[in-house]
């Protein structure tokens, strides 16, 4: 073998290894990430939590989601309006003994995060992704600030652990534990994000 | 047996647990020994013997209960003494004293409010905490922040003429 074919050969071995296996990768990638994300959506869409991603100026209550009773409005901050704030009933602990959530900084999430059309009707899973990473909605937080949302924000643990309603039964809770969630979100993020088209 | 704010549930009397709780009622401090889910109201009522907060619904639906805790307008139907904490509470009974509870309770008598009375002292309680929030509060706040305390009577319109009417005292 000439000097040229050795290079030839050897240029052609450098270049043929990750031309071969990058794209085979990014898509396995983008393939779990996509998969991590439809049970990040399953957790987003349990009512837990869309109760108040709501695109209504209320709060949704129960499993069935109906609209929060007792004249309950979202406000200017999400946080009810001057005299009748979400602090007249939420504490920062669950009321197990009065059948009432509790979480610090009860909040409805702002309408730029609603996660259901203003029927009550959940948005689809494309729809949602786009919402939620897109920086100009979502407090501009990027994959690794998103993660962090789902590790560590309290009404998000509170999902979790809703305690128990005026009838002393237990809230339902998501379809994952806290630990599959944050596991579905870093699997997720780890996949840059990726979207359904649907 | 605990003492102090909040005190853990270290005596069990029978099978009810109970605790100590320091509270501030009206500016004076009170200590009762309660079951610690025990609702704020009912030692108002039953334990300071404070029958101004009345009990409607026990469910939060209709704000006969407002008291003020933390300056924080707050169903005392549905708030377990042991998560009262450290804030001071007010009640109707202090209204007369204080400076835009005395106005709200001026304005009520002036735009004759009140008929059977039973849902008033939540009603101004709210009013208060929606004036010392918002001096010049418009139709549409009134409206909303009034909107989870019920009146069986209907005197909703003389309510809401009544908060105008203090608004305008308050300056």
């Amino acid at each position: 073998m000439t000097r040229a074919q050795k290079i030839v050969v050897a240029v052609a071995s450098i270049t043929a290894i990750p031309t071969a296996t990058w794209p085979a990768n990014a898509q396995s990638k983008r393939t779990d990430g996509l998969a991590a994300w439809q049970r990040v959506y399953s957790v987003l869409t349990h009512p837990r939590c869309i109760n108040c991603h709501t695109a209504t100026g209320y709060p949704q209550q129960g499993d069935d989601r109906h609209r929060h009773g007792f004249n309950v409005v979202r406000g200017q901050t999400g946080m009810g309006v001057p005299a009748f704030t979400c602090a007249a009933c939420h504490q920062r602990v669950n009321a197990d003994s009065t059948g009432v959530p509790g979480a610090p900084g009860w909040h409805l999430a702002p309408l730029s995060m609603q996660w259901q059309d203003t029927r009550d009707q959940t948005m689809s899973s494309g729809a949602v992704c786009k919402a939620v990473t897109d920086r100009s909605k979502n407090h501009n937080l990027d994959g690794a600030s998103l993660l962090k949302h789902h590790e560590e924000e309290p009404l998000v643990l509170w999902a979790f652990q809703p305690g128990r309603g005026l009838d002393g039964s237990p809230r339902s809770v998501p379809p994952l534990t806290h630990a599959e969630f944050v596991a579905a979100t870093r699997t997720w993020v780890e996949a840059g994000v990726p979207c359904p088209t649907r | 047996m605990g003492r102090g704010r909040g005190s853990l549930p270290d005596t069990v009397e029978g099978e009810i647990i109970v605790a100590t709780y320091a509270l501030t009622v009206n500016g004076r401090q009170a200590e009762v020994d309660v079951d610690p889910g025990t609702p704020l109201l009912w030692v108002l009522r039953e334990h300071l013997k404070m029958t101004g907060t009345k009990y409607g619904c026990g469910i939060g639906a209709c704000g006969a209960c407002t008291v003020l805790v933390g300056g924080v307008a707050t169903r005392s139907c549905l708030l377990p003494t042991s998560l009262v904490g450290n804030r001071s509470i007010a009640t109707i009974e202090t209204m007369a004293s204080d400076p835009v509870g005395r106005v709200v309770q001026d304005a009520w008598v002036a735009t004759d409010v009140v008929q059977c009375g039973y849902c008033q002292s939540g009603q101004i309680m709210t009013a208060v905490a929606l004036l010392k929030t918002v001096r010049k509060p418009t139709d549409a706040q009134i409206e909303q922040s009034m909107g989870g305390n019920i009146c069986r009577c209907g005197t909703y319109v003389r309510i809401r003429q009544a908060i105008a009417r203090a608004a305008q005292q308050l300056g």
